[in-house]
């Protein structure tokens, strides 16, 4: 979830209301926001960079921490916050968006070039802006909070604003090969090619991160004006020449993006919050982008959808039984704004609402203006007689028994090392049907267990000043590799319980498996023909030689049983000897 | 234990109306804890006797006193080693040991001896021709018990010199009690079979017993705390009407976990950052294709309503394998079937609870596995205020009755709520779930019919397992670290009570 950190005197001022921060966070929690934490500048250094003494210049004006879902970049900044909390509260009309049409459009040319590395490119113009520090400030941090999101750490969209005064189209999105390009990027004093750049900026802590998206390709993207000036070199850097200052007022707007889609979104966010600093407030500029195929489109397209919802269903669908009007002005305090049309509301989505896709996002609307607390509860009517999943209702028959004869359950970790079950067991983990994860961070996280045992014998040694014997047990699930299944892979439910005494104890473990199959009602196979359990001496690498045997049951091996060899033993660092036993209680569902 | 002694001890009683213990030590001339310890085996028989405490204060010999009472005094055995030639003063040291120096400088303040400078070396002569050791009998004396005769002076220079001590002897004087009796009956420590065959229980004289201490421990196994919280959850479903969801599959693909809810295929949560992908068994590849062209479908281009998400859906990303990262992945399988069952759509409740994973920063509080408790209620006009009812009788089970709703934001839901609860143990609000109504792009291309909604909620079964039993570090309950003391000693699970 993204949070924006505002200046808490300055969102009071914007709103046109001073609250206390219980207020303010009722305020959000209303409205679907979370006030996350009150801090300063200071305290946020220090924490960062725990220095006290770097933070000693910082400022102490009290900030906002809130929390924005992540669907609404309308509400990435103050001026968008700002913007839907006073049309929410009914003191603003959701503002609408207008086209001023310049003498002469401004041209991006997209080259085909581009289409190896960053295809698409939108662009927009910002006319007659005054620029404070809040808001300068503002504009970059926009920028950045859109890149981290919905840009997906700018390798969807990277987005570059210029002082237009400074540049002169038509401009030109190309790509070429990285010594081509050659220009004085942001806050630097002299010039480099694309190479040079990628290593300068190999160190640099924020924008190292971005070099791989492009590095290995052969061609880099790159904006020039007309001049050949470089406006700059996405998703990196920006060029110096046409850097924003305090002083700007025109401001060219592009995007580049391998999501067009997305692009678009990003482009209509940025202008609309941005567009009440313009002279004529809510005005946009729009520029020509000349596809590769020669067919110019105009940016942003600022579109506003209409969908028309039914007023029944939007009632229906909540909850509540609202007239159509009152709804109407519900959805317009939510930026939607409605009108009542016969039993439909004729609902205007604007280019804020990119997240409304679908009439339900409407309904939340609807519901978020009426007050979520404020919904009558009711339940729903129908019978139905519950049926327990098989398999969980005989498991939690079988841990009450197993406990009731006297071993203790143990929750242990589904996911562990290659060694836990293979190494340490004796036995090879490449003969073994594991599921092994492709990313694991550590090596805690590189298989899914196949056996119950580690984990149980790891619960031992984490105990050792627990008085003797210790009996563990554990009935859950393990995951074997299985081509027969529809993902490869299958749970198989295990029951496993250890004995760990000052003798390994092997009738403790049988015990226990007689009386499970006691309370089974599975009979000990005597004659051949006769269904039953029995077991079968085998020698298993896991243990100890002549105390091991194959759980048998219809016929089929379902387990194991035996004193675990020592060499188990000192691999998980067990000085004590165990007895176990394990096998799939699933035959018997 | 000493029968005899406290037999003795209580015939003493019979005729004497006081006695001190001491002087029963001297009397019976048995060493005084032997009689200290026949008192308390009459005591631990019962009332027989009254035991006053009293405090002796008596001068006794130390070692040195006592080798002095043996061997003579430091002086006097000095004045025993001058020859009547005499000695060299080093030589006299050397002979005389340890204690020459103090015996020498006594010697010579008694005026036992005397040391002759006129000749070289200086020599160490008898001054007189016998002496009495004094200190010698004083300290005979005091062994004899008679040390209170000494005058103080003398007491005080013998304590002085460490030839002395005070000793502190505690005593005790005696009496008849209220159960006076001149022998010890045996006390029996239980009621056994043989007594009630032969009757006798009615004469012997019981132990009493020490209802101040715990009893016998019995045998038994014990549950595991978090799985106890997970059976109480599974029967608050079942009471609900809820039927159980088969959730026995970790390993799934990211088309049920993710595409089938109508998650797109770039949402941060799909990142490998966030999730575990499997590299064996790397992909799946059967699906119900009609079902996954409309999932295609609705994902790039939209339908059902919706304007879509404008991407290029690529199956390669449906394919992958993945630790599931929630159950509502299986709730989406079974929706399908529902959808698809013979007979049509019928109305439905499921529940499950079981693990999920998640690649994430591991802390205090975050594991990567925990057990995910969820809820569905599929029915044809289902509304929001139906799960807000719904929510409200399912939090009642846990003893929560004051919630409030947060609008939210979940890929595949809308409207979404976050849930929060007032704790009076924390005094504060806490979030203690997830929920929201299914998107229509989830259900309907699933072919459920249009009228049919699905309310669904979610909660993490080890937050409140924490916050109930006061836990701080999830590894203290769930993994090979748990103290199994505590699973030992853990309580019955009563989730709606404090």
């Amino acid at each position: 979830m993204p949070t924006i950190g505002v200046k808490r005197d300055l969102l009071f001022e914007a709103l046109g209301k001073t609250y206390t921060d219980d207020e303010f966070q009722e305020l959000c929690f209303a409205f679907g926001l979370e006030l996350d934490e009150v801090t300063t500048e200071k305290q946020m250094l220090t924490k960062e960079q725990g220095d006290v003494a770097a933070a000693a210049n910082a400022s102490e004006e009290i900030i906002y921490r809130i929390d924005i879902p992540a669907n609404r970049y309308d509400l990435l900044c103050l001026e968008g916050l700002v913007t839907g909390l006073l049309v929410f509260q009914g003191k603003l009309k959701p503002p609408k968006f207008q086209f001023v049409e310049p003498a002469k459009r401004q041209v991006l040319k997209i080259d085909p070039s581009t289409a190896q590395i960053r295809p698409y490119a939108v662009a927009a113009v910002l006319r007659n802006v005054t620029f404070t520090p809040a808001s300068y400030n503002s504009f970059i941090d926009l920028q950045d909070k859109l890149h981290q999101n919905i840009c997906r750490k700018r390798t969807l969209v990277a987005i570059g604003t210029h002082d237009l005064d400074t540049i002169q189209g038509p401009f030109s999105y190309e790509a070429l090969a990285p010594d081509q390009i050659r220009f004085k990027p942001l806050n630097q004093t002299k010039e480099m090619t694309g190479s040079e750049l990628m290593d300068f900026y190999s160190t640099h802590a924020q924008l190292k991160q971005y070099l791989p998206i492009i590095r290995e390709s052969p061609v880099y993207p790159v904006i020039y004006d007309a001049n050949r000036v470089v406006l700059s070199l996405p998703p990196i850097i920006n060029g110096d020449h046409s850097k924003i200052s305090l002083k700007t007022k025109n401001v060219f707007i592009e995007c580049t993006a391998t999501d067009r889609t997305k692009a678009k979104v990003v482009l209509d966010t940025i202008v609309c919050l941005f567009s009440e600093h313009c002279a004529q407030k809510f005005t946009v500029e729009p520029c020509d982008v000349v596809q590769p195929d020669g067919n110019a489109i105009s940016y942003p397209e600022l579109a506003v959808r209409e969908e028309r919802i039914s007023v029944k269903r939007a009632n229906s669908y909540i909850g509540i039984d609202e007239p159509a009007e009152k709804l109407a002005d519900m959805l317009t305090r939510m930026y939607l704004a409605a009108k009542v049309d016969g039993d439909s509301l004729v609902v205007k989505i604007p280019p804020t609402r990119h997240d409304v896709i679908h009439a339900c996002d409407i309904y939340e609307d609807v519901a978020i203006a009426y007050g979520y607390n404020n919904i009558k509860k009711s339940l729903p009517a129908f019978m139905q007689i519950a049926k327990q999943f098989p398999l969980n209702k005989l498991t939690e028959q079988l841990r009450e028994q197993v406990a009731q004869a006297g071993f203790t359950e143990a929750l242990t970790f589904t996911l562990c090392s290659r060694d836990d079950i293979g190494r340490k067991l004796n036995k090879n983990i490449e003969a073994l049907p594991a599921v092994h994860i492709g990313n694991p961070k550590t090596l805690e996280f590189q298989v899914v267990r196949t056996t119950l045992l580690p984990g149980l014998l790891k619960t031992l040694v984490a105990n050792r000043k627990m008085p003797l014997p210790l009996k563990l047990f554990e009935i859950s699930d393990v995951v074997v590799a299985d081509d027969s299944t529809e993902v490869g892979a299958r749970n198989e439910r295990r029951l496993c319980a250890v004995n760990c005494n000052k003798t390994a104890g092997f009738e403790v473990v049988h015990g226990l498996l007689d009386r499970v199959m006691q309370l089974l009602s599975v009979p000990w196979k005597t004659a051949s023909g006769t269904k039953g359990y029995y077991l079968q001496a085998t020698e298993d690498p896991s243990y100890f030689p002549g105390r091991c045997a194959n759980v048998m049951y219809d016929g089929v091996v379902i387990g194991k049983i035996g004193v675990l060899h020592p060499t188990v033993l000192q691999a998980f660092e067990l000085t004590t000897p165990c007895s176990a036993v394990e096998f799939t209680i699933e035959p018997f569902v | 234990m000493h029968p005899d002694l406290t037999e003795r001890i209580l015939q003493h009683l019979e005729t004497a109306d006081k006695v001190d213990t001491l002087d029963l030590a001297a009397l019976f001339t048995e060493d005084h804890q032997k009689i200290v310890g026949a008192l308390k085996s009459i005591q631990a028989h019962g009332e027989l006797v009254t035991a006053e405490t009293v405090t002796h204060k008596s001068l006794g010999l130390t070692d040195e006193g006592r080798a002095v009472v043996e061997h003579g005094s430091h002086e006097a055995l000095v004045y025993a080693l001058v020859p009547p030639e005499g000695i060299a003063q080093a030589a006299l040291m050397t002979a005389g040991g340890a204690n020459a120096k103090v015996g020498f400088s006594k010697a010579m303040s008694h005026g036992w001896i005397l040391v002759d400078k006129s000749v070289t070396p200086p020599l160490v002569r008898r001054k007189v021709d016998t002496i009495t050791d004094v200190v010698r009998n004083q300290l005979q004396q005091v062994a004899l018990g008679k040390g209170d005769q000494l005058p103080a002076k003398e007491v005080a220079d013998f304590k002085k010199r460490k030839l002395l001590q005070e000793t502190t002897t505690k005593s005790f004087v005696l009496a008849r009690g209220p159960e006076f009796a001149t022998t010890l009956t045996k006390l029996e420590t239980d009621l056994t079979v043989e007594m009630l065959a032969n009757g006798l229980w009615d004469q012997l004289k019981f132990k009493a017993y020490n209802f101040d201490a715990l009893g016998a421990p019995p045998t038994r196994g014990h549950l595991h705390p978090l799985l106890k919280v997970r059976t109480e959850f599974r029967q608050i479903f079942l009471e609900m009407g809820f039927s159980e969801m088969p959730t026995n599959n970790y390993v799934e693909s990211s088309f049920w976990n993710f595409d089938a809810l109508y998650q797109p295929q770039q949402h941060p949560a799909r990142d490998a950052h966030d999730t575990f992908f499997v590299n064996h068994p790397a992909r799946s590849h059967k699906f119900p294709q009609d079902y996954l062209e409309r999932v295609k479908k609705v994902h790039s281009v939209g339908g059902y309503g919706s304007k879509g998400y404008g991407y290029d859906w690529k199956i390669e990303e449906a394919q992958k394998n993945l630790l599931r990262t929630h159950t509502t992945a299986v709730s989406a399988r079974m929706l399908y079937k529902l959808a698809n069952q013979e007979g049509g759509f019928k109305a439905a409740k499921y529940f499950s609870i079981d693990k999920v994973f998640r690649n994430e920063t591991l802390d205090a509080t975050h594991l990567a596995e925990f057990h995910q408790v969820e809820g569905v209620i599929a029915d044809v006009g289902l509304t929001l205020g139906d799960l807000i009812g719904t929510l409200y009788e399912f939090f009642r089970k846990l003893g929560i009755t004051q919630l409030e709703f947060k609008p939210a934001y979940n890929p595949y839901t809308e409207p979404s709520m976050e849930i929060f609860c007032y704790h009076p143990g924390l005094a504060k609000w806490i979030e203690v779930g997830n929920s929201g109504v299914f998107r229509p792009e989830m259900l309907l291309p699933m072919g459920l019919p249009e009228n049919v909604n699905v309310i669904a909620w979610g909660l993490s079964l080890e937050r409140p397992t924490m916050i109930k039993y006061g836990i701080n570090n999830i590894r203290d309950l769930v993994g090979p670290k748990v103290d199994l003391k505590m699973v030992e000693e853990g309580p019955i699970c009563r989730l709606d009570h404090a």
